[in-house]
């Protein structure tokens, strides 16, 4: 079939008009944007699409646990959860890209080197990851054989992407390496710059290590933690840690000095104790008994950079009397550095140590700790960059204080927080008695599990829960909307920030 | 800045970052050969697949203060007693079907999934199948249709049927039976296998 040429000119032109229409609606103004930026917004409103994705199935896999008959058989748990969980992956990785293509020019000092394939690389990103939830919710398994784990699921949680999703999303990958290294080596190099791309090189690297098959469960379970646990207790660290520091700078004006030695603290700190903090997941899946005090000793350590991190960033804050550019992200960092202390390090901590975890691995602590800390230390701070990107997006409006609309910022953040801590407390308590009734009495049978499952202090947990998702969702309602329209119709500019040398 | 300390400067911190970077690495790389060897299946923490042919069962070790694999006599598994080969055919089977169904995102297993239905880790040795002779049986029947053999323990949570064939059944049932012989260091705790109410 052969296109007319004429259809094609028209229908391309009839979506610029649509695009257009939607960039005078939403008040954006493309030309303030250098290239790698109008990557990164395209990288950021995937990111929220995702994230909207997260929240829906996150609420449906919510209600089969009050309800488990709802929609039994049509969309099982099984998978309500896998597409909750991925889409909180794709999307965290979507809003870090977007974060990079944002700094890439300003950071480099040059134009980025190439644009077209990142485009490119974007919308093959994006069109696989519709194609896979697609297989998702309508083939969702296939047969136990080799053809399912390369084109359906490989199910392995957070990585369930089949195998031809692998090897697209590292094809991007390298395309991004490409421009980010390409650009400042043809630009400029900084701290900032080379810890960047030093750690994603082994990010992308890692993923490398989740992408076989293994029959013996306990290689394969060794290798995908080389995948979940130095991406999330280490390589993301440290990227939000390379995020943190050009944010500081940026929005608040601390000097480069400060922020690049604070970086490199952390990076010592956070793989000194990440790394090898991996052996907290191999005490209990057929690994040698030196894991229990190797990963309960440098797991302990875990919170030591995230103290590090909260330090840096009220100190900062505290230090120039919080006077900065942008008030929601301003806020958003904060909730960062907290919400990555107590989510990713208090709770952590609180359960990584063998003698506790005997009885806690695979309970709802898990889920707990896994809710605080993603939204803690990584979810926050992607929201905090989307603030950063569409003040700059308006063309650089006021985002200080008595800023049009300012509640709905306020409450799209108080109830996001209020909303996932509220879930965290209610997961923590179902997990306490699971630990206790399961665990310590009922010796882990799956007598023992239904006996903790069906105890009216973890129904009513579980309900809890429900309530704080409904919160939480609001929530993000609220975000969306605001991210739509803070700053439209706002005529002063944003405020000059002085910046320390 | 001339005034900043040593100890204080970017540079110091940058020599920092990467020995401990490079050292933690390096440790970890000498620790995963290590790791590997002493996992890999025939070994004494991870046994050979053909461990479907035997009994195995948990004891209370004092001296260790855990629970530790006891694997003693023959205990054939469908009735047949598989060659190594055969063995690793069958458990692979099982553990492909396990990922294509999607297992671990309502059980865990090894303690890693989710958390919407019971652990699997030793599954084999459960005491919900009631009696050792009923077990094969009964796992074969519930894998190929849950619904209708559903074992909801007072939930209302069902399994939904997954369109498992006998032949994947029977490799799951191998693969969950292989899974239970592996040296968890005495996770999960107090776990009272299908023998203790034998006996």
């Amino acid at each position: 079939m052969s296109a007319n040429p004429e259809t094609v000119k028209q229908s391309s032109s009839s979506l610029k008009d649509k695009l257009a229409t939607f960039h005078s609606w939403a008040a954006v103004d493309d030309s303030t944007l250098n290239k790698g930026q109008k990557l990164a917004v395209k990288y950021f409103m995937g990111a929220v699409i995702l994230f909207i994705f997260q929240i829906i199935f996150g609420l449906l896999a919510g209600i089969q646990f009050i309800a488990p008959g709802f929609l039994y058989e049509i969309l099982d748990f099984s998978v309500n959860r896998m597409i909750h969980i991925n889409a909180m992956i794709l999307w965290m990785l979507y809003g870090f890209i977007g974060c990079t293509y944002w700094l890439l020019e300003d950071e480099s000092g040059t134009e980025i080197v190439g644009l077209k394939y990142g485009v490119i690389g974007f919308w093959v990103l994006s069109a696989a990851i519709t194609i896979v939830v697609l297989v998702y919710l309508l083939i969702q398994t296939g047969a136990g054989n080799d053809t399912t784990l390369w084109l359906i699921n490989e199910g392995r949680e957070y990585i369930e992407a089949p195998r031809w999703a692998d090897i697209g999303i590292v094809a991007v990958m390298l395309i991004f390496f490409y421009n980010v290294v390409m650009t400042f080596s043809k630009g400029k190099w900084s701290g900032i710059a080379g810890v960047l791309t030093l750690d994603l090189v082994a990010l992308a690297g890692l993923y490398v290590a989740g992408m076989f098959y293994m029959t013996n469960i306990t290689h394969e379970q060794f290798w995908w933690w080389w995948v979940i646990h130095l991406w999330v207790e280490a390589t993301w660290e440290v990227l939000v840690g390379v995020i943190m520091a050009w944010s500081l700078m940026t929005i608040l004006g601390v000097s480069r000095r400060i922020v690049t030695t604070w970086l490199y603290i952390e990076v010592a700190l956070m793989f000194g104790s990440g790394i090898l903090g991996l052996g907290h997941h191999y005490f209990w899946i057929g690994t040698p008994e030196y894991w229990l005090t190797i990963g309960g000793f440098f797991s302990a350590l875990e919170p030591i950079p995230l103290v590090a991190m909260v330090v840096h960033a009220v100190y900062d804050s505290g230090e120039r009397s919080f006077k900065n550019m942008n008030h929601p992200a301003m806020a958003w960092l904060i909730a960062h550095a907290f919400g990555n202390f107590f989510g990713g390090g208090v709770w952590g901590f609180m359960h990584t140590l063998p003698q506790i975890n005997l009885y806690t691995h695979g309970t709802q602590w898990s889920a707990s700790h896994g809710h605080f800390a993603f939204f803690g230390a990584y979810a926050t701070i992607n929201i905090a960059f989307f603030y950063i990107a569409i003040q700059h997006w308006r063309g650089n409006v006021w985002m200080g204080s008595n800023s049009l609309n300012e509640w709905r910022w306020k409450w799209a953040l108080a109830l996001l927080n209020i909303g996932v801590v509220g879930m965290t407390i209610a997961l923590l308590i179902a997990g306490y008695e699971q630990s206790f009734i399961e665990r310590a009495i009922g010796g882990s049978t799956w007598g023992g599990y239904f006996a903790a499952q069906t105890h009216p202090s973890f129904m009513s947990a579980m309900h809890w829960r429900m309530l704080f998702g409904l919160v939480t969702a609001a929530g993000l309602g609220l975000l969306v909307w605001d991210l739509l329209t803070i700053g439209k119709g706002e005529t002063r500019k944003a405020e000059m920030i002085i910046h320390s040398k | 800045m001339s005034e900043n300390p040593q100890w204080a400067s970017e540079s110091f911190w940058k020599k920092v970052a990467v020995w401990v970077t490079a050292g933690s690495f390096l440790i970890l790389v000498v620790l995963t050969f290590d790791t590997l060897k002493q996992t890999s299946a025939g070994g004494d923490r991870v046994p050979a697949y053909s461990v479907i042919n035997k009994k195995i069962d948990y004891q209370f070790d004092k001296k260790l203060n855990k629970f530790m694999p006891i694997i003693d006599g023959e205990e054939l598994l469908f009735g047949k007693e598989f060659s190594e080969e055969e063995a690793e055919q069958l458990v692979t089977l099982g553990k492909k079907t396990t990922q294509a169904k999607n297992c671990m995102n309502c059980h865990t297993l090894l303690g890693n999934g989710a958390y919407f239905a019971p652990d699997l880790t030793k599954a084999w040795l459960d005491q919900g199948w009631l009696t050792v002779g009923l077990r094969e049986e009964q796992m074969l029947k519930f894998l190929m249709d849950p619904e209708k053999n559903a074992r909801t323990f007072g939930t209302d949570r069902k399994m939904p049927n997954l369109d498992i064939t006998k032949e994947e059944a029977k490799g799951i049932v191998a693969f969950l039976k292989w899974m239970s012989s592996i040296d968890t260091n005495g996770f999960p705790y107090n776990f009272t296998t299908i023998y203790a109410e034998d006996d």
